[in-house]
């Protein structure tokens, strides 16, 4: 099983020459070759994963022929292989369900560049998942922000130009954050490899002698990988980019591509900097009272939208609010809630956007509640898709979303008296208010369709894409009821995430 | 404090020039001022990184005289970065400049908040 080993890089090697070679094909075969290409990485990493798990500590991958401190690495956990299988499953479910529609969003002839940002977001994805290395990640984070604005602006549309200009704006502010965070670091540290960095930062805070551009640089990465993966009140890009962009890409930018940025948060939490030193700082209250706020504020606003699609994605807002929630803990056990929430987020947000488009276009494109009602018998896969996916969000039992709200109130019981108390209201109320308006849509998708309406002759859902919905439906019902070995994997990958 | 700040004269400034580039490319309505912004913005952080990287009296690290002490040369790996950097900044400020010539040419203005308002518009109609 040595071979496994490469795995990662290879995965991250096909998605980059999958890139190349999709920018000369026709754009059928693009697409195909990209549908492939999610398939290998799948397989690849779900290899990896059965390698990380006979690990008994995380294995550097050395990248070139110079070792540690100098040379560039990939390090092979548990953790990391669990959420690239996670991560590229979500994907190759959301490739083979989204692609039938993108005609409707993208010209014929532009199809082929965006399956070149399909795959650059992918290797991206992969490469922040898996390296050990501070500067790839930056230079990674460039090219996943490049990828993501593009798979935006392929829709050439008044709003959506605006929204994907924003998104690139907030996106440039960003990287300047963490640009300048990573330059401080090295400047107080001179390394750039994580491990190395980790020990000088343990000396730094021994000897308190750069405690304070320590906490400096602590601030701009946060903020700055925070404002990537809409954390609350830096949130005001996404419900725009995600509701005007096509479907497909709002399902690889939401379940995805935030996730990613948040991954490698975890990770310079973890491994840089330490969690007792974060703690120390505070800034995990920080982060704690934006993701209630988040919690609460998405919710809210997910309420008072008339347009479904703007309401999905109000509901990110607020379900990223939980991923900061448990981060905000600031303990181990809040940490493997938030990874958790992570991949339920992913699998059931993915599948949402998609059904989402699905029944706002048997509903003849419009998008207010009004239209939608009947939209359950019209398209019955999408329907039943969007109640299981909605259920988990909210956090019906059986569902990944259940387990993961049950986590983060777990990891809240041993907090201090406020926190603790805050963070039971807060998942109360925020349940709650999912529940209005999920529960609310789901209602108005069975309700009897306005016989004054006409809708669109109904258009069969091609069986792979259905196949593909049902599956990725059974994974979030497969979170919800086969949690037990996953959260072992999360929390054993934590103990040699370090 | 302000002996510390003038001893760090090129970092201190440095700081400043990512502080008014910030701004400008988060406060500016004009998108062709935040894509100045954005490139102050950058160009500062280089010069933080290259000034890191620079000591007095050293040299480039290319072996030429058959010196080979390493007290002679500087650190190559800022420099390294800030090339890496500018690679980047480069390919943004060009995205950014064709969205904004797309954006132009269907709105007939550079500001961004009208162009929104246009955008909300032509939804209505």
């Amino acid at each position: 099983m040595t071979l496994a080993r490469n795995f990662p890089f290879f995965s991250i090697l096909v998605c980059l020459v999958g890139s190349v070679v999709t920018s000369v094909l026709k754009p059928r075969a693009a697409k195909a070759l990209t549908i492939i290409i999610a398939g290998v990485v799948l397989v690849l990493s779900a290899f990896t994963l059965r390698y990380a798990l006979a690990l008994e500590s995380a294995e550097p991958f050395m990248m070139g022929h110079f070792p540690a401190p100098w040379g560039n690495e990939l390090r092979i956990g548990r953790l990391e292989a669990l959420m690239a299988t996670g991560i590229s499953a979500v994907l190759f479910i959301t490739l083979v369900a989204g692609f039938y529609h993108m005609p409707a969003f993208v010209s014929e002839k532009k199809l082929g560049l965006y399956c070149i940002m399909v795959d650059l977001a992918m290797c991206a994805i992969l490469v922040m998942l898996y390296t050990n290395d501070l500067f790839t990640a930056y230079v990674f984070i460039e090219i996943m922000t490049i990828a993501s604005c593009a798979l935006v602006i392929v829709r050439q549309n008044g709003h959506t130009l605006v929204a994907a200009t924003r998104y690139m704006i907030m996106n440039l502010l960003a990287s300047g954050l963490v640009l300048l965070g990573i330059s401080m670091l090295y400047g107080i540290t001179g390394h750039l490899l994580m491990e190395p960095l980790g020990r000088a930062v343990r000396h730094i805070v021994e000897t308190g002698q750069y405690m304070e551009p320590l906490t400096v640089v602590i601030a701009l990465i946060t903020a700055g990988l925070a404002i990537k993966s809409a954390m609350f009140p830096f949130h005001a890009w996404a419900p725009d980019t995600y509701a005007f962009a096509p479907p497909m890409s709002s399902a690889i930018l939401s379940g995805l591509i935030g996730k990613a940025y948040i991954f490698l948060l975890i990770k310079f939490f973890y491994r840089v900097i330490g969690l007792d030193v974060i703690v120390g700082t505070n800034v995990d209250s920080v982060l704690f009272v934006c993701g209630v706020s988040g919690m609460l504020m998405g919710s809210v606003l997910a309420i008072s939208q008339r347009d479904i699609r703007r309401m999905v994605a109000y509901s990110s807002v607020s379900q990223i609010g939980y991923i900061y929630m448990g981060l905000g803990m600031g303990t181990e056990a809040g940490v493997a809630a938030a990874l958790f929430q992570m991949l339920a987020h992913a699998a059931a947000k993915s599948l949402l956007f998609l059904s989402t488009n699905e029944l706002v276009s048997v509903s003849g494109d419009r998008k207010r509640f009004h239209y939608l009602h009947g939209a359950g018998y019209r398209n019955p896969v999408a329907g039943v898709v969007f109640t299981v996916s909605a259920m988990s969000l909210v956090g019906i039992p059986f569902t990944g979303g259940f387990i993961a709200k049950l986590n983060l109130a777990t990891a809240g019981m041993p907090m201090g008296g406020w926190m603790r108390a805050l963070v039971l209201i807060a998942l109360a109320i925020s349940t709650l208010l999912n529940a209005v308006y999920y529960l609310h849509t789901v209602v108005s998708l069975y309700r009897r369709a306005p016989a004054e309406i006409d809708y669109p002759p109904s258009h069969r859902v091609p069986r792979h894409a259905a196949a593909a919905l049902v599956i990725s439906m059974l994974l979030t019902v497969y979170l919800g009821l086969g949690s037990g070995p996953i959260m072992r994997v999360i929390e054993a990958g934590l103990k040699m995430f370090a | 404090m302000w002996q510390a700040l003038y001893d760090n004269l090129e970092q201190t400034v440095a700081v400043i020039l990512f502080g008014i580039g910030f701004t400008i490319l988060l406060l500016q309505r004009n998108l062709i001022r935040k894509i100045i912004g954005l490139n102050i913005m950058s160009t500062a952080t280089y010069l933080f990184l290259a000034s890191m990287g620079y000591i007095e009296g050293r040299k480039a690290p290319i072996v030429t005289d058959g010196v080979t002490d390493l007290a002679a040369y500087i650190n190559p790996i800022p420099a390294g970065l800030v090339l890496t950097g500018i690679v980047v900044s480069v390919s943004f400020t060009g995205i950014m400049l064709a969205l904004t010539v797309r954006l132009y040419r269907r709105y007939r203005t550079l500001d961004i908040d009208q162009i929104a308002l246009l955008a909300k518009g032509e939804d209505m109609a």
